[in-house]
């Protein structure tokens, strides 16, 4: 995605009237932004910087808050569940991930093909992006309940062993990361919009240059789109580090069975709401925030490498 | 941006069938290939939609059938019913709708108003807080969680709808300023200037010139906030707590705890939430299909 910093340039005004129109200009412009700005400092910087505090304080919210020095830090380090937690989240983003953006990719490029009926199935690719998480989850709990679920209906007919899905320790994560892949159709519409943004003129020349459909989806389309992969990678790992509704509802909000679904933010959750331990629960979510940090930066570094920007001197 | 392409009826560069390909039999083999899979795949993900609803019609016990029954029999449309009648499910509704609607006024106001100066407007550091704006779109909202809880603890706020839709008000979310920005980009700057000309000022010109042109980025908004706000669980869990102030999410959820043996009733609540948002969705693709051949909104 290029974005591009510079609007049209306005009408040229001369001599004092310029000024005053440019004045008057850029208060209206700082009006305008205002509300923004305003939100930017109450809802986003201000508690940001609270936060940073709070890793130093022990508050139960019901009580004063007391300096606890580092002993946020301190519990952090010792406490069995954050690596455990931390793995959840791991695994969880690596695995669903990539699955998640190259399967959006595969089926917005099927979609993006002249067929006929592709307005159907781009629908029915999207609905279950636009169905609610909380009725998306129960129905897949449903799905994968282990007795009566349609899951292990169809495992049995094909003569495979049932699974026990969110009973089962090695299954929960798994089918949490199938559920998720039901969802595809955000990333799905984001990589359409970017197909529909490769000028036809590359194709007809590679075509001329004798390229089969291989070598244009391969030195055309990714090239290409390679913006909106990035897109597509960046949110969606910032998202799935979050990972949170799914997790909280099938396990009843206590990240079972035996915490193979407990990720950071519900561990999070648990700290602040459940334990009311708000300096603790703070603590882990800078800790959150700078592994999320971290891979985002990482992910901007590799983009030097593979990430091509139409127009931009290389 | 993002939602408007499903809509689109065109396409421009298709990446495996080229128009001409159709014709010879290998181009046919690909095409026939291709329909194969997508009906395939189109199959896994409608057989889930038609379990859910299959399952919301079905007699007490006969969900554990096996083989399972596809269709129920009999069918039970009393389930509905009893499911609105076992929870305040109506007023979850209105809760819900409050909030959205509230969220939806807010954000569409400000962050046109926002992305309108960004796009228009010339006022030294700009680019500067259009960048802090980009930037927010890749904070990971969690690490605010714990802080704006006892900000909103502090103010009385929780208990309340208040922290669910006050912040809206003060630029909806930065990709809304975004995509907005984006759009006002696409208006010719020529309209801004005749109506200067004519005395307007940048007030009048976002709110009469530009705002009645922006029905398709306002379309586009208008269902990612729905979608985004409908669906909203967090929030909601931490600070409506009362089970009559709950919204749909969060009451569906403690619905699960209490009658976690009845998927029928379990399926037909999750139906009934989930059928406004499509009605809603199925709405609003009209004028995104206006919006593509209007504009041709797209990520730059």
């Amino acid at each position: 995605m290029v974005i591009s910093l510079r609007p049209r340039s306005p009408l040229p005004a001369r001599g004092r009237r310029r000024k005053s129109v440019l004045r008057q200009e850029a208060i209206d412009g700082y009006v305008m932004i205002a509300p923004w700005i305003l939100g930017l400092v109450i809802f986003t910087a201000a508690p940001l910087l609270f936060n940073l505090g709070l890793i130093f304080m022990e508050w139960s919210i019901l009580t004063p808050p007391k300096f606890a020095g580092l002993g946020n830090l301190e519990r952090l380090l010792g406490d069995r569940l954050v690596p455990i937690a931390l793995y959840n989240t791991a695994y969880y983003t690596f695995i669903y991930v990539p699955l998640h953006v190259v399967s959006a990719l595969l089926a917005a490029m099927a979609l993006n093909a002249r067929l006929r009926g592709q307005h159907f199935f781009r629908t029915v690719y999207y609905l279950p992006s636009i169905t609610p998480q909380v009725a998306n989850v129960m129905l897949w709990m449903w799905i994968f309940n282990p007795e009566f679920g349609l899951a292990n209906v169809l495992l049995r007919a094909v003569r495979l062993p049932p699974a026990l899905w969110f009973a089962d320790p090695e299954w929960a994560k798994p089918g949490l990361i199938l559920m998720g892949l039901w969802t595809l159709g955000s990333a799905m519409i984001i990589f359409l919009a970017g197909l529909q943004g490769v000028p036809e003129p590359l194709y007809e020349a590679a075509k001329i240059d004798g390229a089969t459909s291989w070598d244009q989806v391969w030195h055309v389309t990714l090239p290409m789109i390679s913006p909106v992969i990035f897109f597509n990678f960046v949110v969606g790992v910032i998202g799935s580090f979050q990972v949170f509704t799914s997790a909280y509802i099938i396990s009843g909000g206590q990240g079972g069975p035996a915490n193979s679904t407990l990720f950071l933010v519900l561990y999070l959750f648990r700290q602040g709401f459940e334990f009311f331990r708000m300096g603790y629960a703070a603590t882990i979510s800078w800790l959150l925030f700078l592994i999320i940090l971290g891979f985002t930066g990482l992910q901007f570094y590799l983009a030097r490498r593979w990430v091509y920007y139409e127009g931009s001197a290389r | 941006m993002s939602s408007t392409a499903l809509a689109d009826h065109r396409t421009r560069s298709p990446a495996a069938v080229h128009g001409r390909a159709r014709h010879t039999a290998r181009g046919l083999l690909i095409a026939a290939g291709l329909y194969l899979v997508l009906a395939l795949f189109a199959v896994t993900f409608v057989i889930p939609y038609f379990w859910l609803v299959s399952t919301s019609f079905k007699e007490i016990g006969k969900e554990f059938l096996y083989p399972p029954q596809w269709i129920p029999d009999p069918f039970v449309w009393r389930n509905y019913v009893e499911m609105w009648n076992l929870l305040p499910f109506a007023r979850w509704f209105l809760n819900t709708a409050i909030i959205v609607a509230l969220n939806l006024i807010g954000a569409t106001l400000s962050a046109t108003m926002a992305g309108y100066a960004f796009a228009k407007l010339r006022f030294p550091g700009r680019n500067v807080w259009f960048a802090i704006c980009l930037a927010t779109m890749m904070m990971p909202g969690i690490v605010v969680l714990i802080p704006q809880f006892i900000l909103y603890r502090t103010l009385g706020w929780v208990g309340t709808n208040l922290p669910l839709w006050v912040p809206s008000f003060f630029g909806g979310s930065a990709f809304a300023i975004f995509l907005s920005r984006q759009f006002f980009m696409t208006i010719p700057y020529e309209l801004d200037e005749a109506a200067r000309i004519d005395g307007a000022s940048s007030y009048r010109i976002w709110w009469s010139i530009l705002m009645p042109l922006s029905g398709p980025v306002v379309a586009a908004l208008g269902i990612l906030l729905f979608q985004s706000h409908w669906n909203e669980f967090l929030g909601p869990l931490i600070y409506l707590p009362d089970r009559i102030n709950m919204t749909l999410s969060v009451g569906l959820r403690t619905m699960l705890g209490l009658y976690s043996t009845r998927w029928n009733l379990l399926m037909a609540a999750s139906v009934a939430m989930t059928l406004p948002i499509i009605v809603i969705f199925f709405a609003a693709q009209r004028h995104f299909i206006r919006g593509i051949v209007t504009t041709g909104l797209s990520g730059r």
